[in-house]
């Protein structure tokens, strides 16, 4: 059945046919409507489950943990400072092997307050040992969600689903919503290996002495690593029951591209538009689009990225002192690679700041350009930025 | 020993594979001629080393020598005596 | 009542705690009080350091550490949670210390009472940060050396009273509200039982003396929690809806120098702030009916 849903009804919805037992969640701008539709559902019996209103995002996802680790499927959902709040939370939910899914709504960060877009609140807690998919449509929001409790209970991992905020959280798009049947048939109920049950107490989060700390955190990278296979397979299950594909990365147009755009969220939207008017020209314009940040998908990127002659990345994030995570990562992957492609990171769309047209181009210009020369001259640019407000020439 | 994926521990009371006796400097020892098996030495125990009875049992194995039966025994039937040097 | 406790210890012995460790009798008796039909969200702390070396375990009853000041907050998904599988007959129940309670788990206590878990809170008041090597928490009482709250030229021991968390609890219409002590097991096994028969956010708030970081002998343990009750440093009530019932009375109140005199981090006080103690303490008793 398709119907015009937002990024948050989206996950909703998802959650709602995930037939989630246990949602501890609290408000925050842009996520809000995915916790009132959650509270809908239950107040109207349309969702079988418990909603735990807690006081605060640390409590929110606290609570997803004892839940989980009794052995119920969790759900919850945040956004930025929320995020942050958790953040601490979030380290102890991997560290314990639980598969709790949430929805981020991405949003900026403070300070100065900002409600608006950007993807600074995931990326800062990409090593917490979360799996972690960023979607480019409110279709590919519900599908995620399904598939992330698949991913999570089968390696015991937890599972972000990040959108942007406002963009597609609340702008309406004509989903297919599956049937719950289709979705019973793709994700049947779970067992977690060794619940808190009396009937068999077990310990769960004991004191990690240096002799076995490293060994858990290692256990931890392998399953993550692992997450790769299982979400290709997932992917192709998905496809299976409903048809819509799904991979690590997304490739558009970029097999034969000279020059890629390298983007992830709805950003890959916009870029696609931008490739699409490059190719009537004639010119070698692609566009890889990361879906899955974590596990970062190495092999993917190599292959995909690996013929071009530049790339510019495209990323509505900034490590300060630093640059782009995304930049950061995919420079890492080609480290050992004989051949590589230049290139340059366009820090953009940082606390909603809008990008254009005009800055895709931009960004793919310069990329042009570093191919021509066969240099980079400055790797890490500001796209769109109002360079006179902040006094310096950047 | 293979670990448990998330340091999950499926082996309840497993505390005791370690012995705490060696924290020990005085032992007690009961006096079972003035012992009155009230058992408040049973209750008082934080390492539940001792066992209800007249005269109760002393888990020698993890008795951290703390004293506390000793002093609460009201009818002063057990005595902290030092730990021979071993 | 001494008779029914089963035999059978759910926190077992080899666990790390200090010899004459009031909090581990706390938990010992608790779980004797409740038997095995619980799961516990233990919060950071000196209880869950000592008890869960990995691979070891102290624990016979299902338990999980989440993090510090989240003790309730997990205890409110494992309640939910067995809701939502339908499961009845388990109990779950929330520890923590004073730090974890009265001081970084506040919120979150405050949260989970206020939506009205079915759980049981227990915080055992050890009234300092123990686990990190004597750090004045807002239990610690008035007057208290801790490392944080030195004696020095200017300053005397902890400068502020000790906070009211089972006042705070019941302010929240908590059905069942109580304080207890070590040195009262029967009494602090009968509060169990009375917060597990009851539906509802309860809570029980237990006196649990510290040998090293009050500075005394191990074997006084007992002794300096009998002197806290028998002085009226620390009452023995239950709040049951609303309404307050002193459980223990002592005849006739002992000197609360008694008490402080017993202990190392008291020892600076001067026979005029003891004069100030004891008048604090005397207002609280006529004020909750103690003679």
């Amino acid at each position: 059945m398709k119907q015009a849903l937002t990024g948050n009804e989206a996950a909703a919805i998802a959650a709602k046919l995930a037939r989630v037992k246990v949602i501890s969640a609290y408000p925050i701008t842009p996520q809000t409507a995915v916790v009132e539709r959650l509270a809908e559902f239950v107040a109207n019996g349309e969702l079988d489950a418990e909603f735990i209103k807690v006081e605060s995002e640390h409590s929110a996802l606290s609570a997803c943990i004892g839940a989980a680790a009794t052995g119920t499927r969790t759900f919850t959902a945040t956004s930025s400072q929320g995020l942050m709040l958790m953040s601490e939370m979030l380290f102890v939910a991997s560290g314990l092997r639980l598969p709790i899914v949430m929805a981020n709504a991405n949003r900026s960060l403070s300070a100065p307050l900002s409600i608006w877009c950007d993807q600074q609140d995931s990326m800062a807690v990409r090593d917490s040992g979360w799996v972690q998919l960023y979607c480019e449509n409110n279709q590919e929001v519900l599908d995620s969600v399904l598939q992330a409790y698949r991913v999570a209970e089968e390696l015991l991992l937890p599972v972000m689903v990040c959108f942007d905020g406002f963009i597609l959280s609340h702008t309406a798009e004509p989903v297919d919503i599956p049937g719950q049947a289709e979705v019973d048939e793709f994700l049947p109920p779970y067992k977690l290996p060794n619940p808190l049950d009396p009937c068999r107490p077990v310990t769960m989060g004991p004191v990690g002495v240096p002799e076995c700390y490293e060994e858990f955190r290692c256990m931890l990278q392998e399953a993550t690593r692992a997450s790769k296979e299982k979400l290709i397979e997932v992917g192709r299950a998905f496809w299976k029951h409903f048809r819509r594909r799904y991979g690590l990365i997304e490739r558009y147009r970029s097999n034969d591209a000279d020059v890629l755009l390298l983007t992830m969220g709805s950003l890959g939207s916009s870029a696609k538009d931008i490739v699409d008017s490059y190719r009537k020209r004639g010119e070698k314009v692609g566009l890889v689009r990361v879906r899955s940040f974590r596990p970062f998908p190495v092999k993917e990127l190599i292959d995909a990225l690996g013929s071009a002659k530049a790339v510019s990345v495209l990323e509505k994030d900034v490590s300060p002192g630093s640059a782009g995570a995304l930049f950061l990562d995919t420079a890492a992957a080609f480290i050992n690679v004989k051949r590589a492609p230049l290139m340059l990171d366009f820090i953009c769309g940082l606390g909603g700041r809008d990008v254009s047209s005009l800055h895709i181009r931009e960004a793919v210009r310069a990329a042009t350009r570093a191919a021509e020369i066969g240099e980079v001259r400055k790797a890490v640019r500001w796209l769109g930025l109002r360079e006179k407000l902040v006094g310096l020439r950047i | 020993m293979k670990l448990t994926p998330g340091a999950v521990i499926t082996e309840p009371g497993s505390t005791t594979r370690y012995q705490t006796n060696g924290w020990r400097t005085f032992r007690p020892a009961v006096d079972s001629g003035k012992c009155t098996g009230c058992g408040l030495c049973w209750l008082y125990c934080p390492d539940a080393v001792i066992s209800r009875g007249k005269p109760p049992g002393v888990d020698y194995r993890y008795c951290k020598g703390c004293g506390i039966c000793a002093n609460e025994c009201p009818a002063k039937a057990i005595t902290m005596v030092p730990e021979e040097r071993g | 009542m001494r008779e029914e406790l089963v035999e059978e210890e759910l926190f077992a012995p080899g666990h790390r705690a200090c010899a004459g460790c009031g909090a581990t009798l706390a938990v010992r008796l608790a779980l004797k009080a409740l038997g095995k039909n619980v799961i516990v969200a233990n919060a950071t702390g000196c209880v869950e350091v000592i008890s869960t070396p990995y691979p070891e375990t102290a624990w016979r009853v299902p338990w999980i550490h989440a993090a510090f000041e989240n003790a309730a907050a997990v205890a409110s998904g494992v309640e939910a949670a067995l809701k939502s599988l339908g499961r009845r007959g388990v109990k779950v129940v929330a520890i923590a210390g004073d730090g974890g309670t009265a001081d970084i788990g506040l919120q979150a206590l405050s949260g989970a009472v206020e939506r009205g878990h079915d759980f049981i809170y227990i915080c055992y008041d050890n009234e300092a940060y123990m686990n990190t090597g004597i750090q004045r928490s807002s239990a610690t009482p008035f007057g208290a050396w801790t490392t944080t709250t030195p004696v020095g030229r200017v300053k005397r021991g902890k400068d502020r009273p000790k906070k009211d968390v089972p006042a705070i609890i019941a302010a929240h219409g908590a059905p069942y509200v109580a304080t207890a002590s070590v040195a009262y097991p029967i009494d602090l096994i009968k509060k169990l039982r009375k917060a597990a028969a009851t539906e509802g956010p309860t809570y029980i708030h237990i006196h649990c003396p510290c040998p090293p970081g009050w500075r005394f002998d191990s074997d006084k343990m007992i002794e300096v929690a009998r002197l806290a009750v028998l002085s009226g440093a620390w009452i023995l009530y239950e709040i049951k809806n609303g309404r307050l019932n002193v459980t223990i009375k002592p005849p006739k109140r002992r000197p609360v120098s008694d008490y402080l005199k017993m202990q190392g981090r008291f020892k600076h006080l001067t026979d005029a702030e003891i004069a100030e103690i004891q008048r604090t303490v005397d207002e609280r008793c006529r004020h909750l009916g103690v003679g």
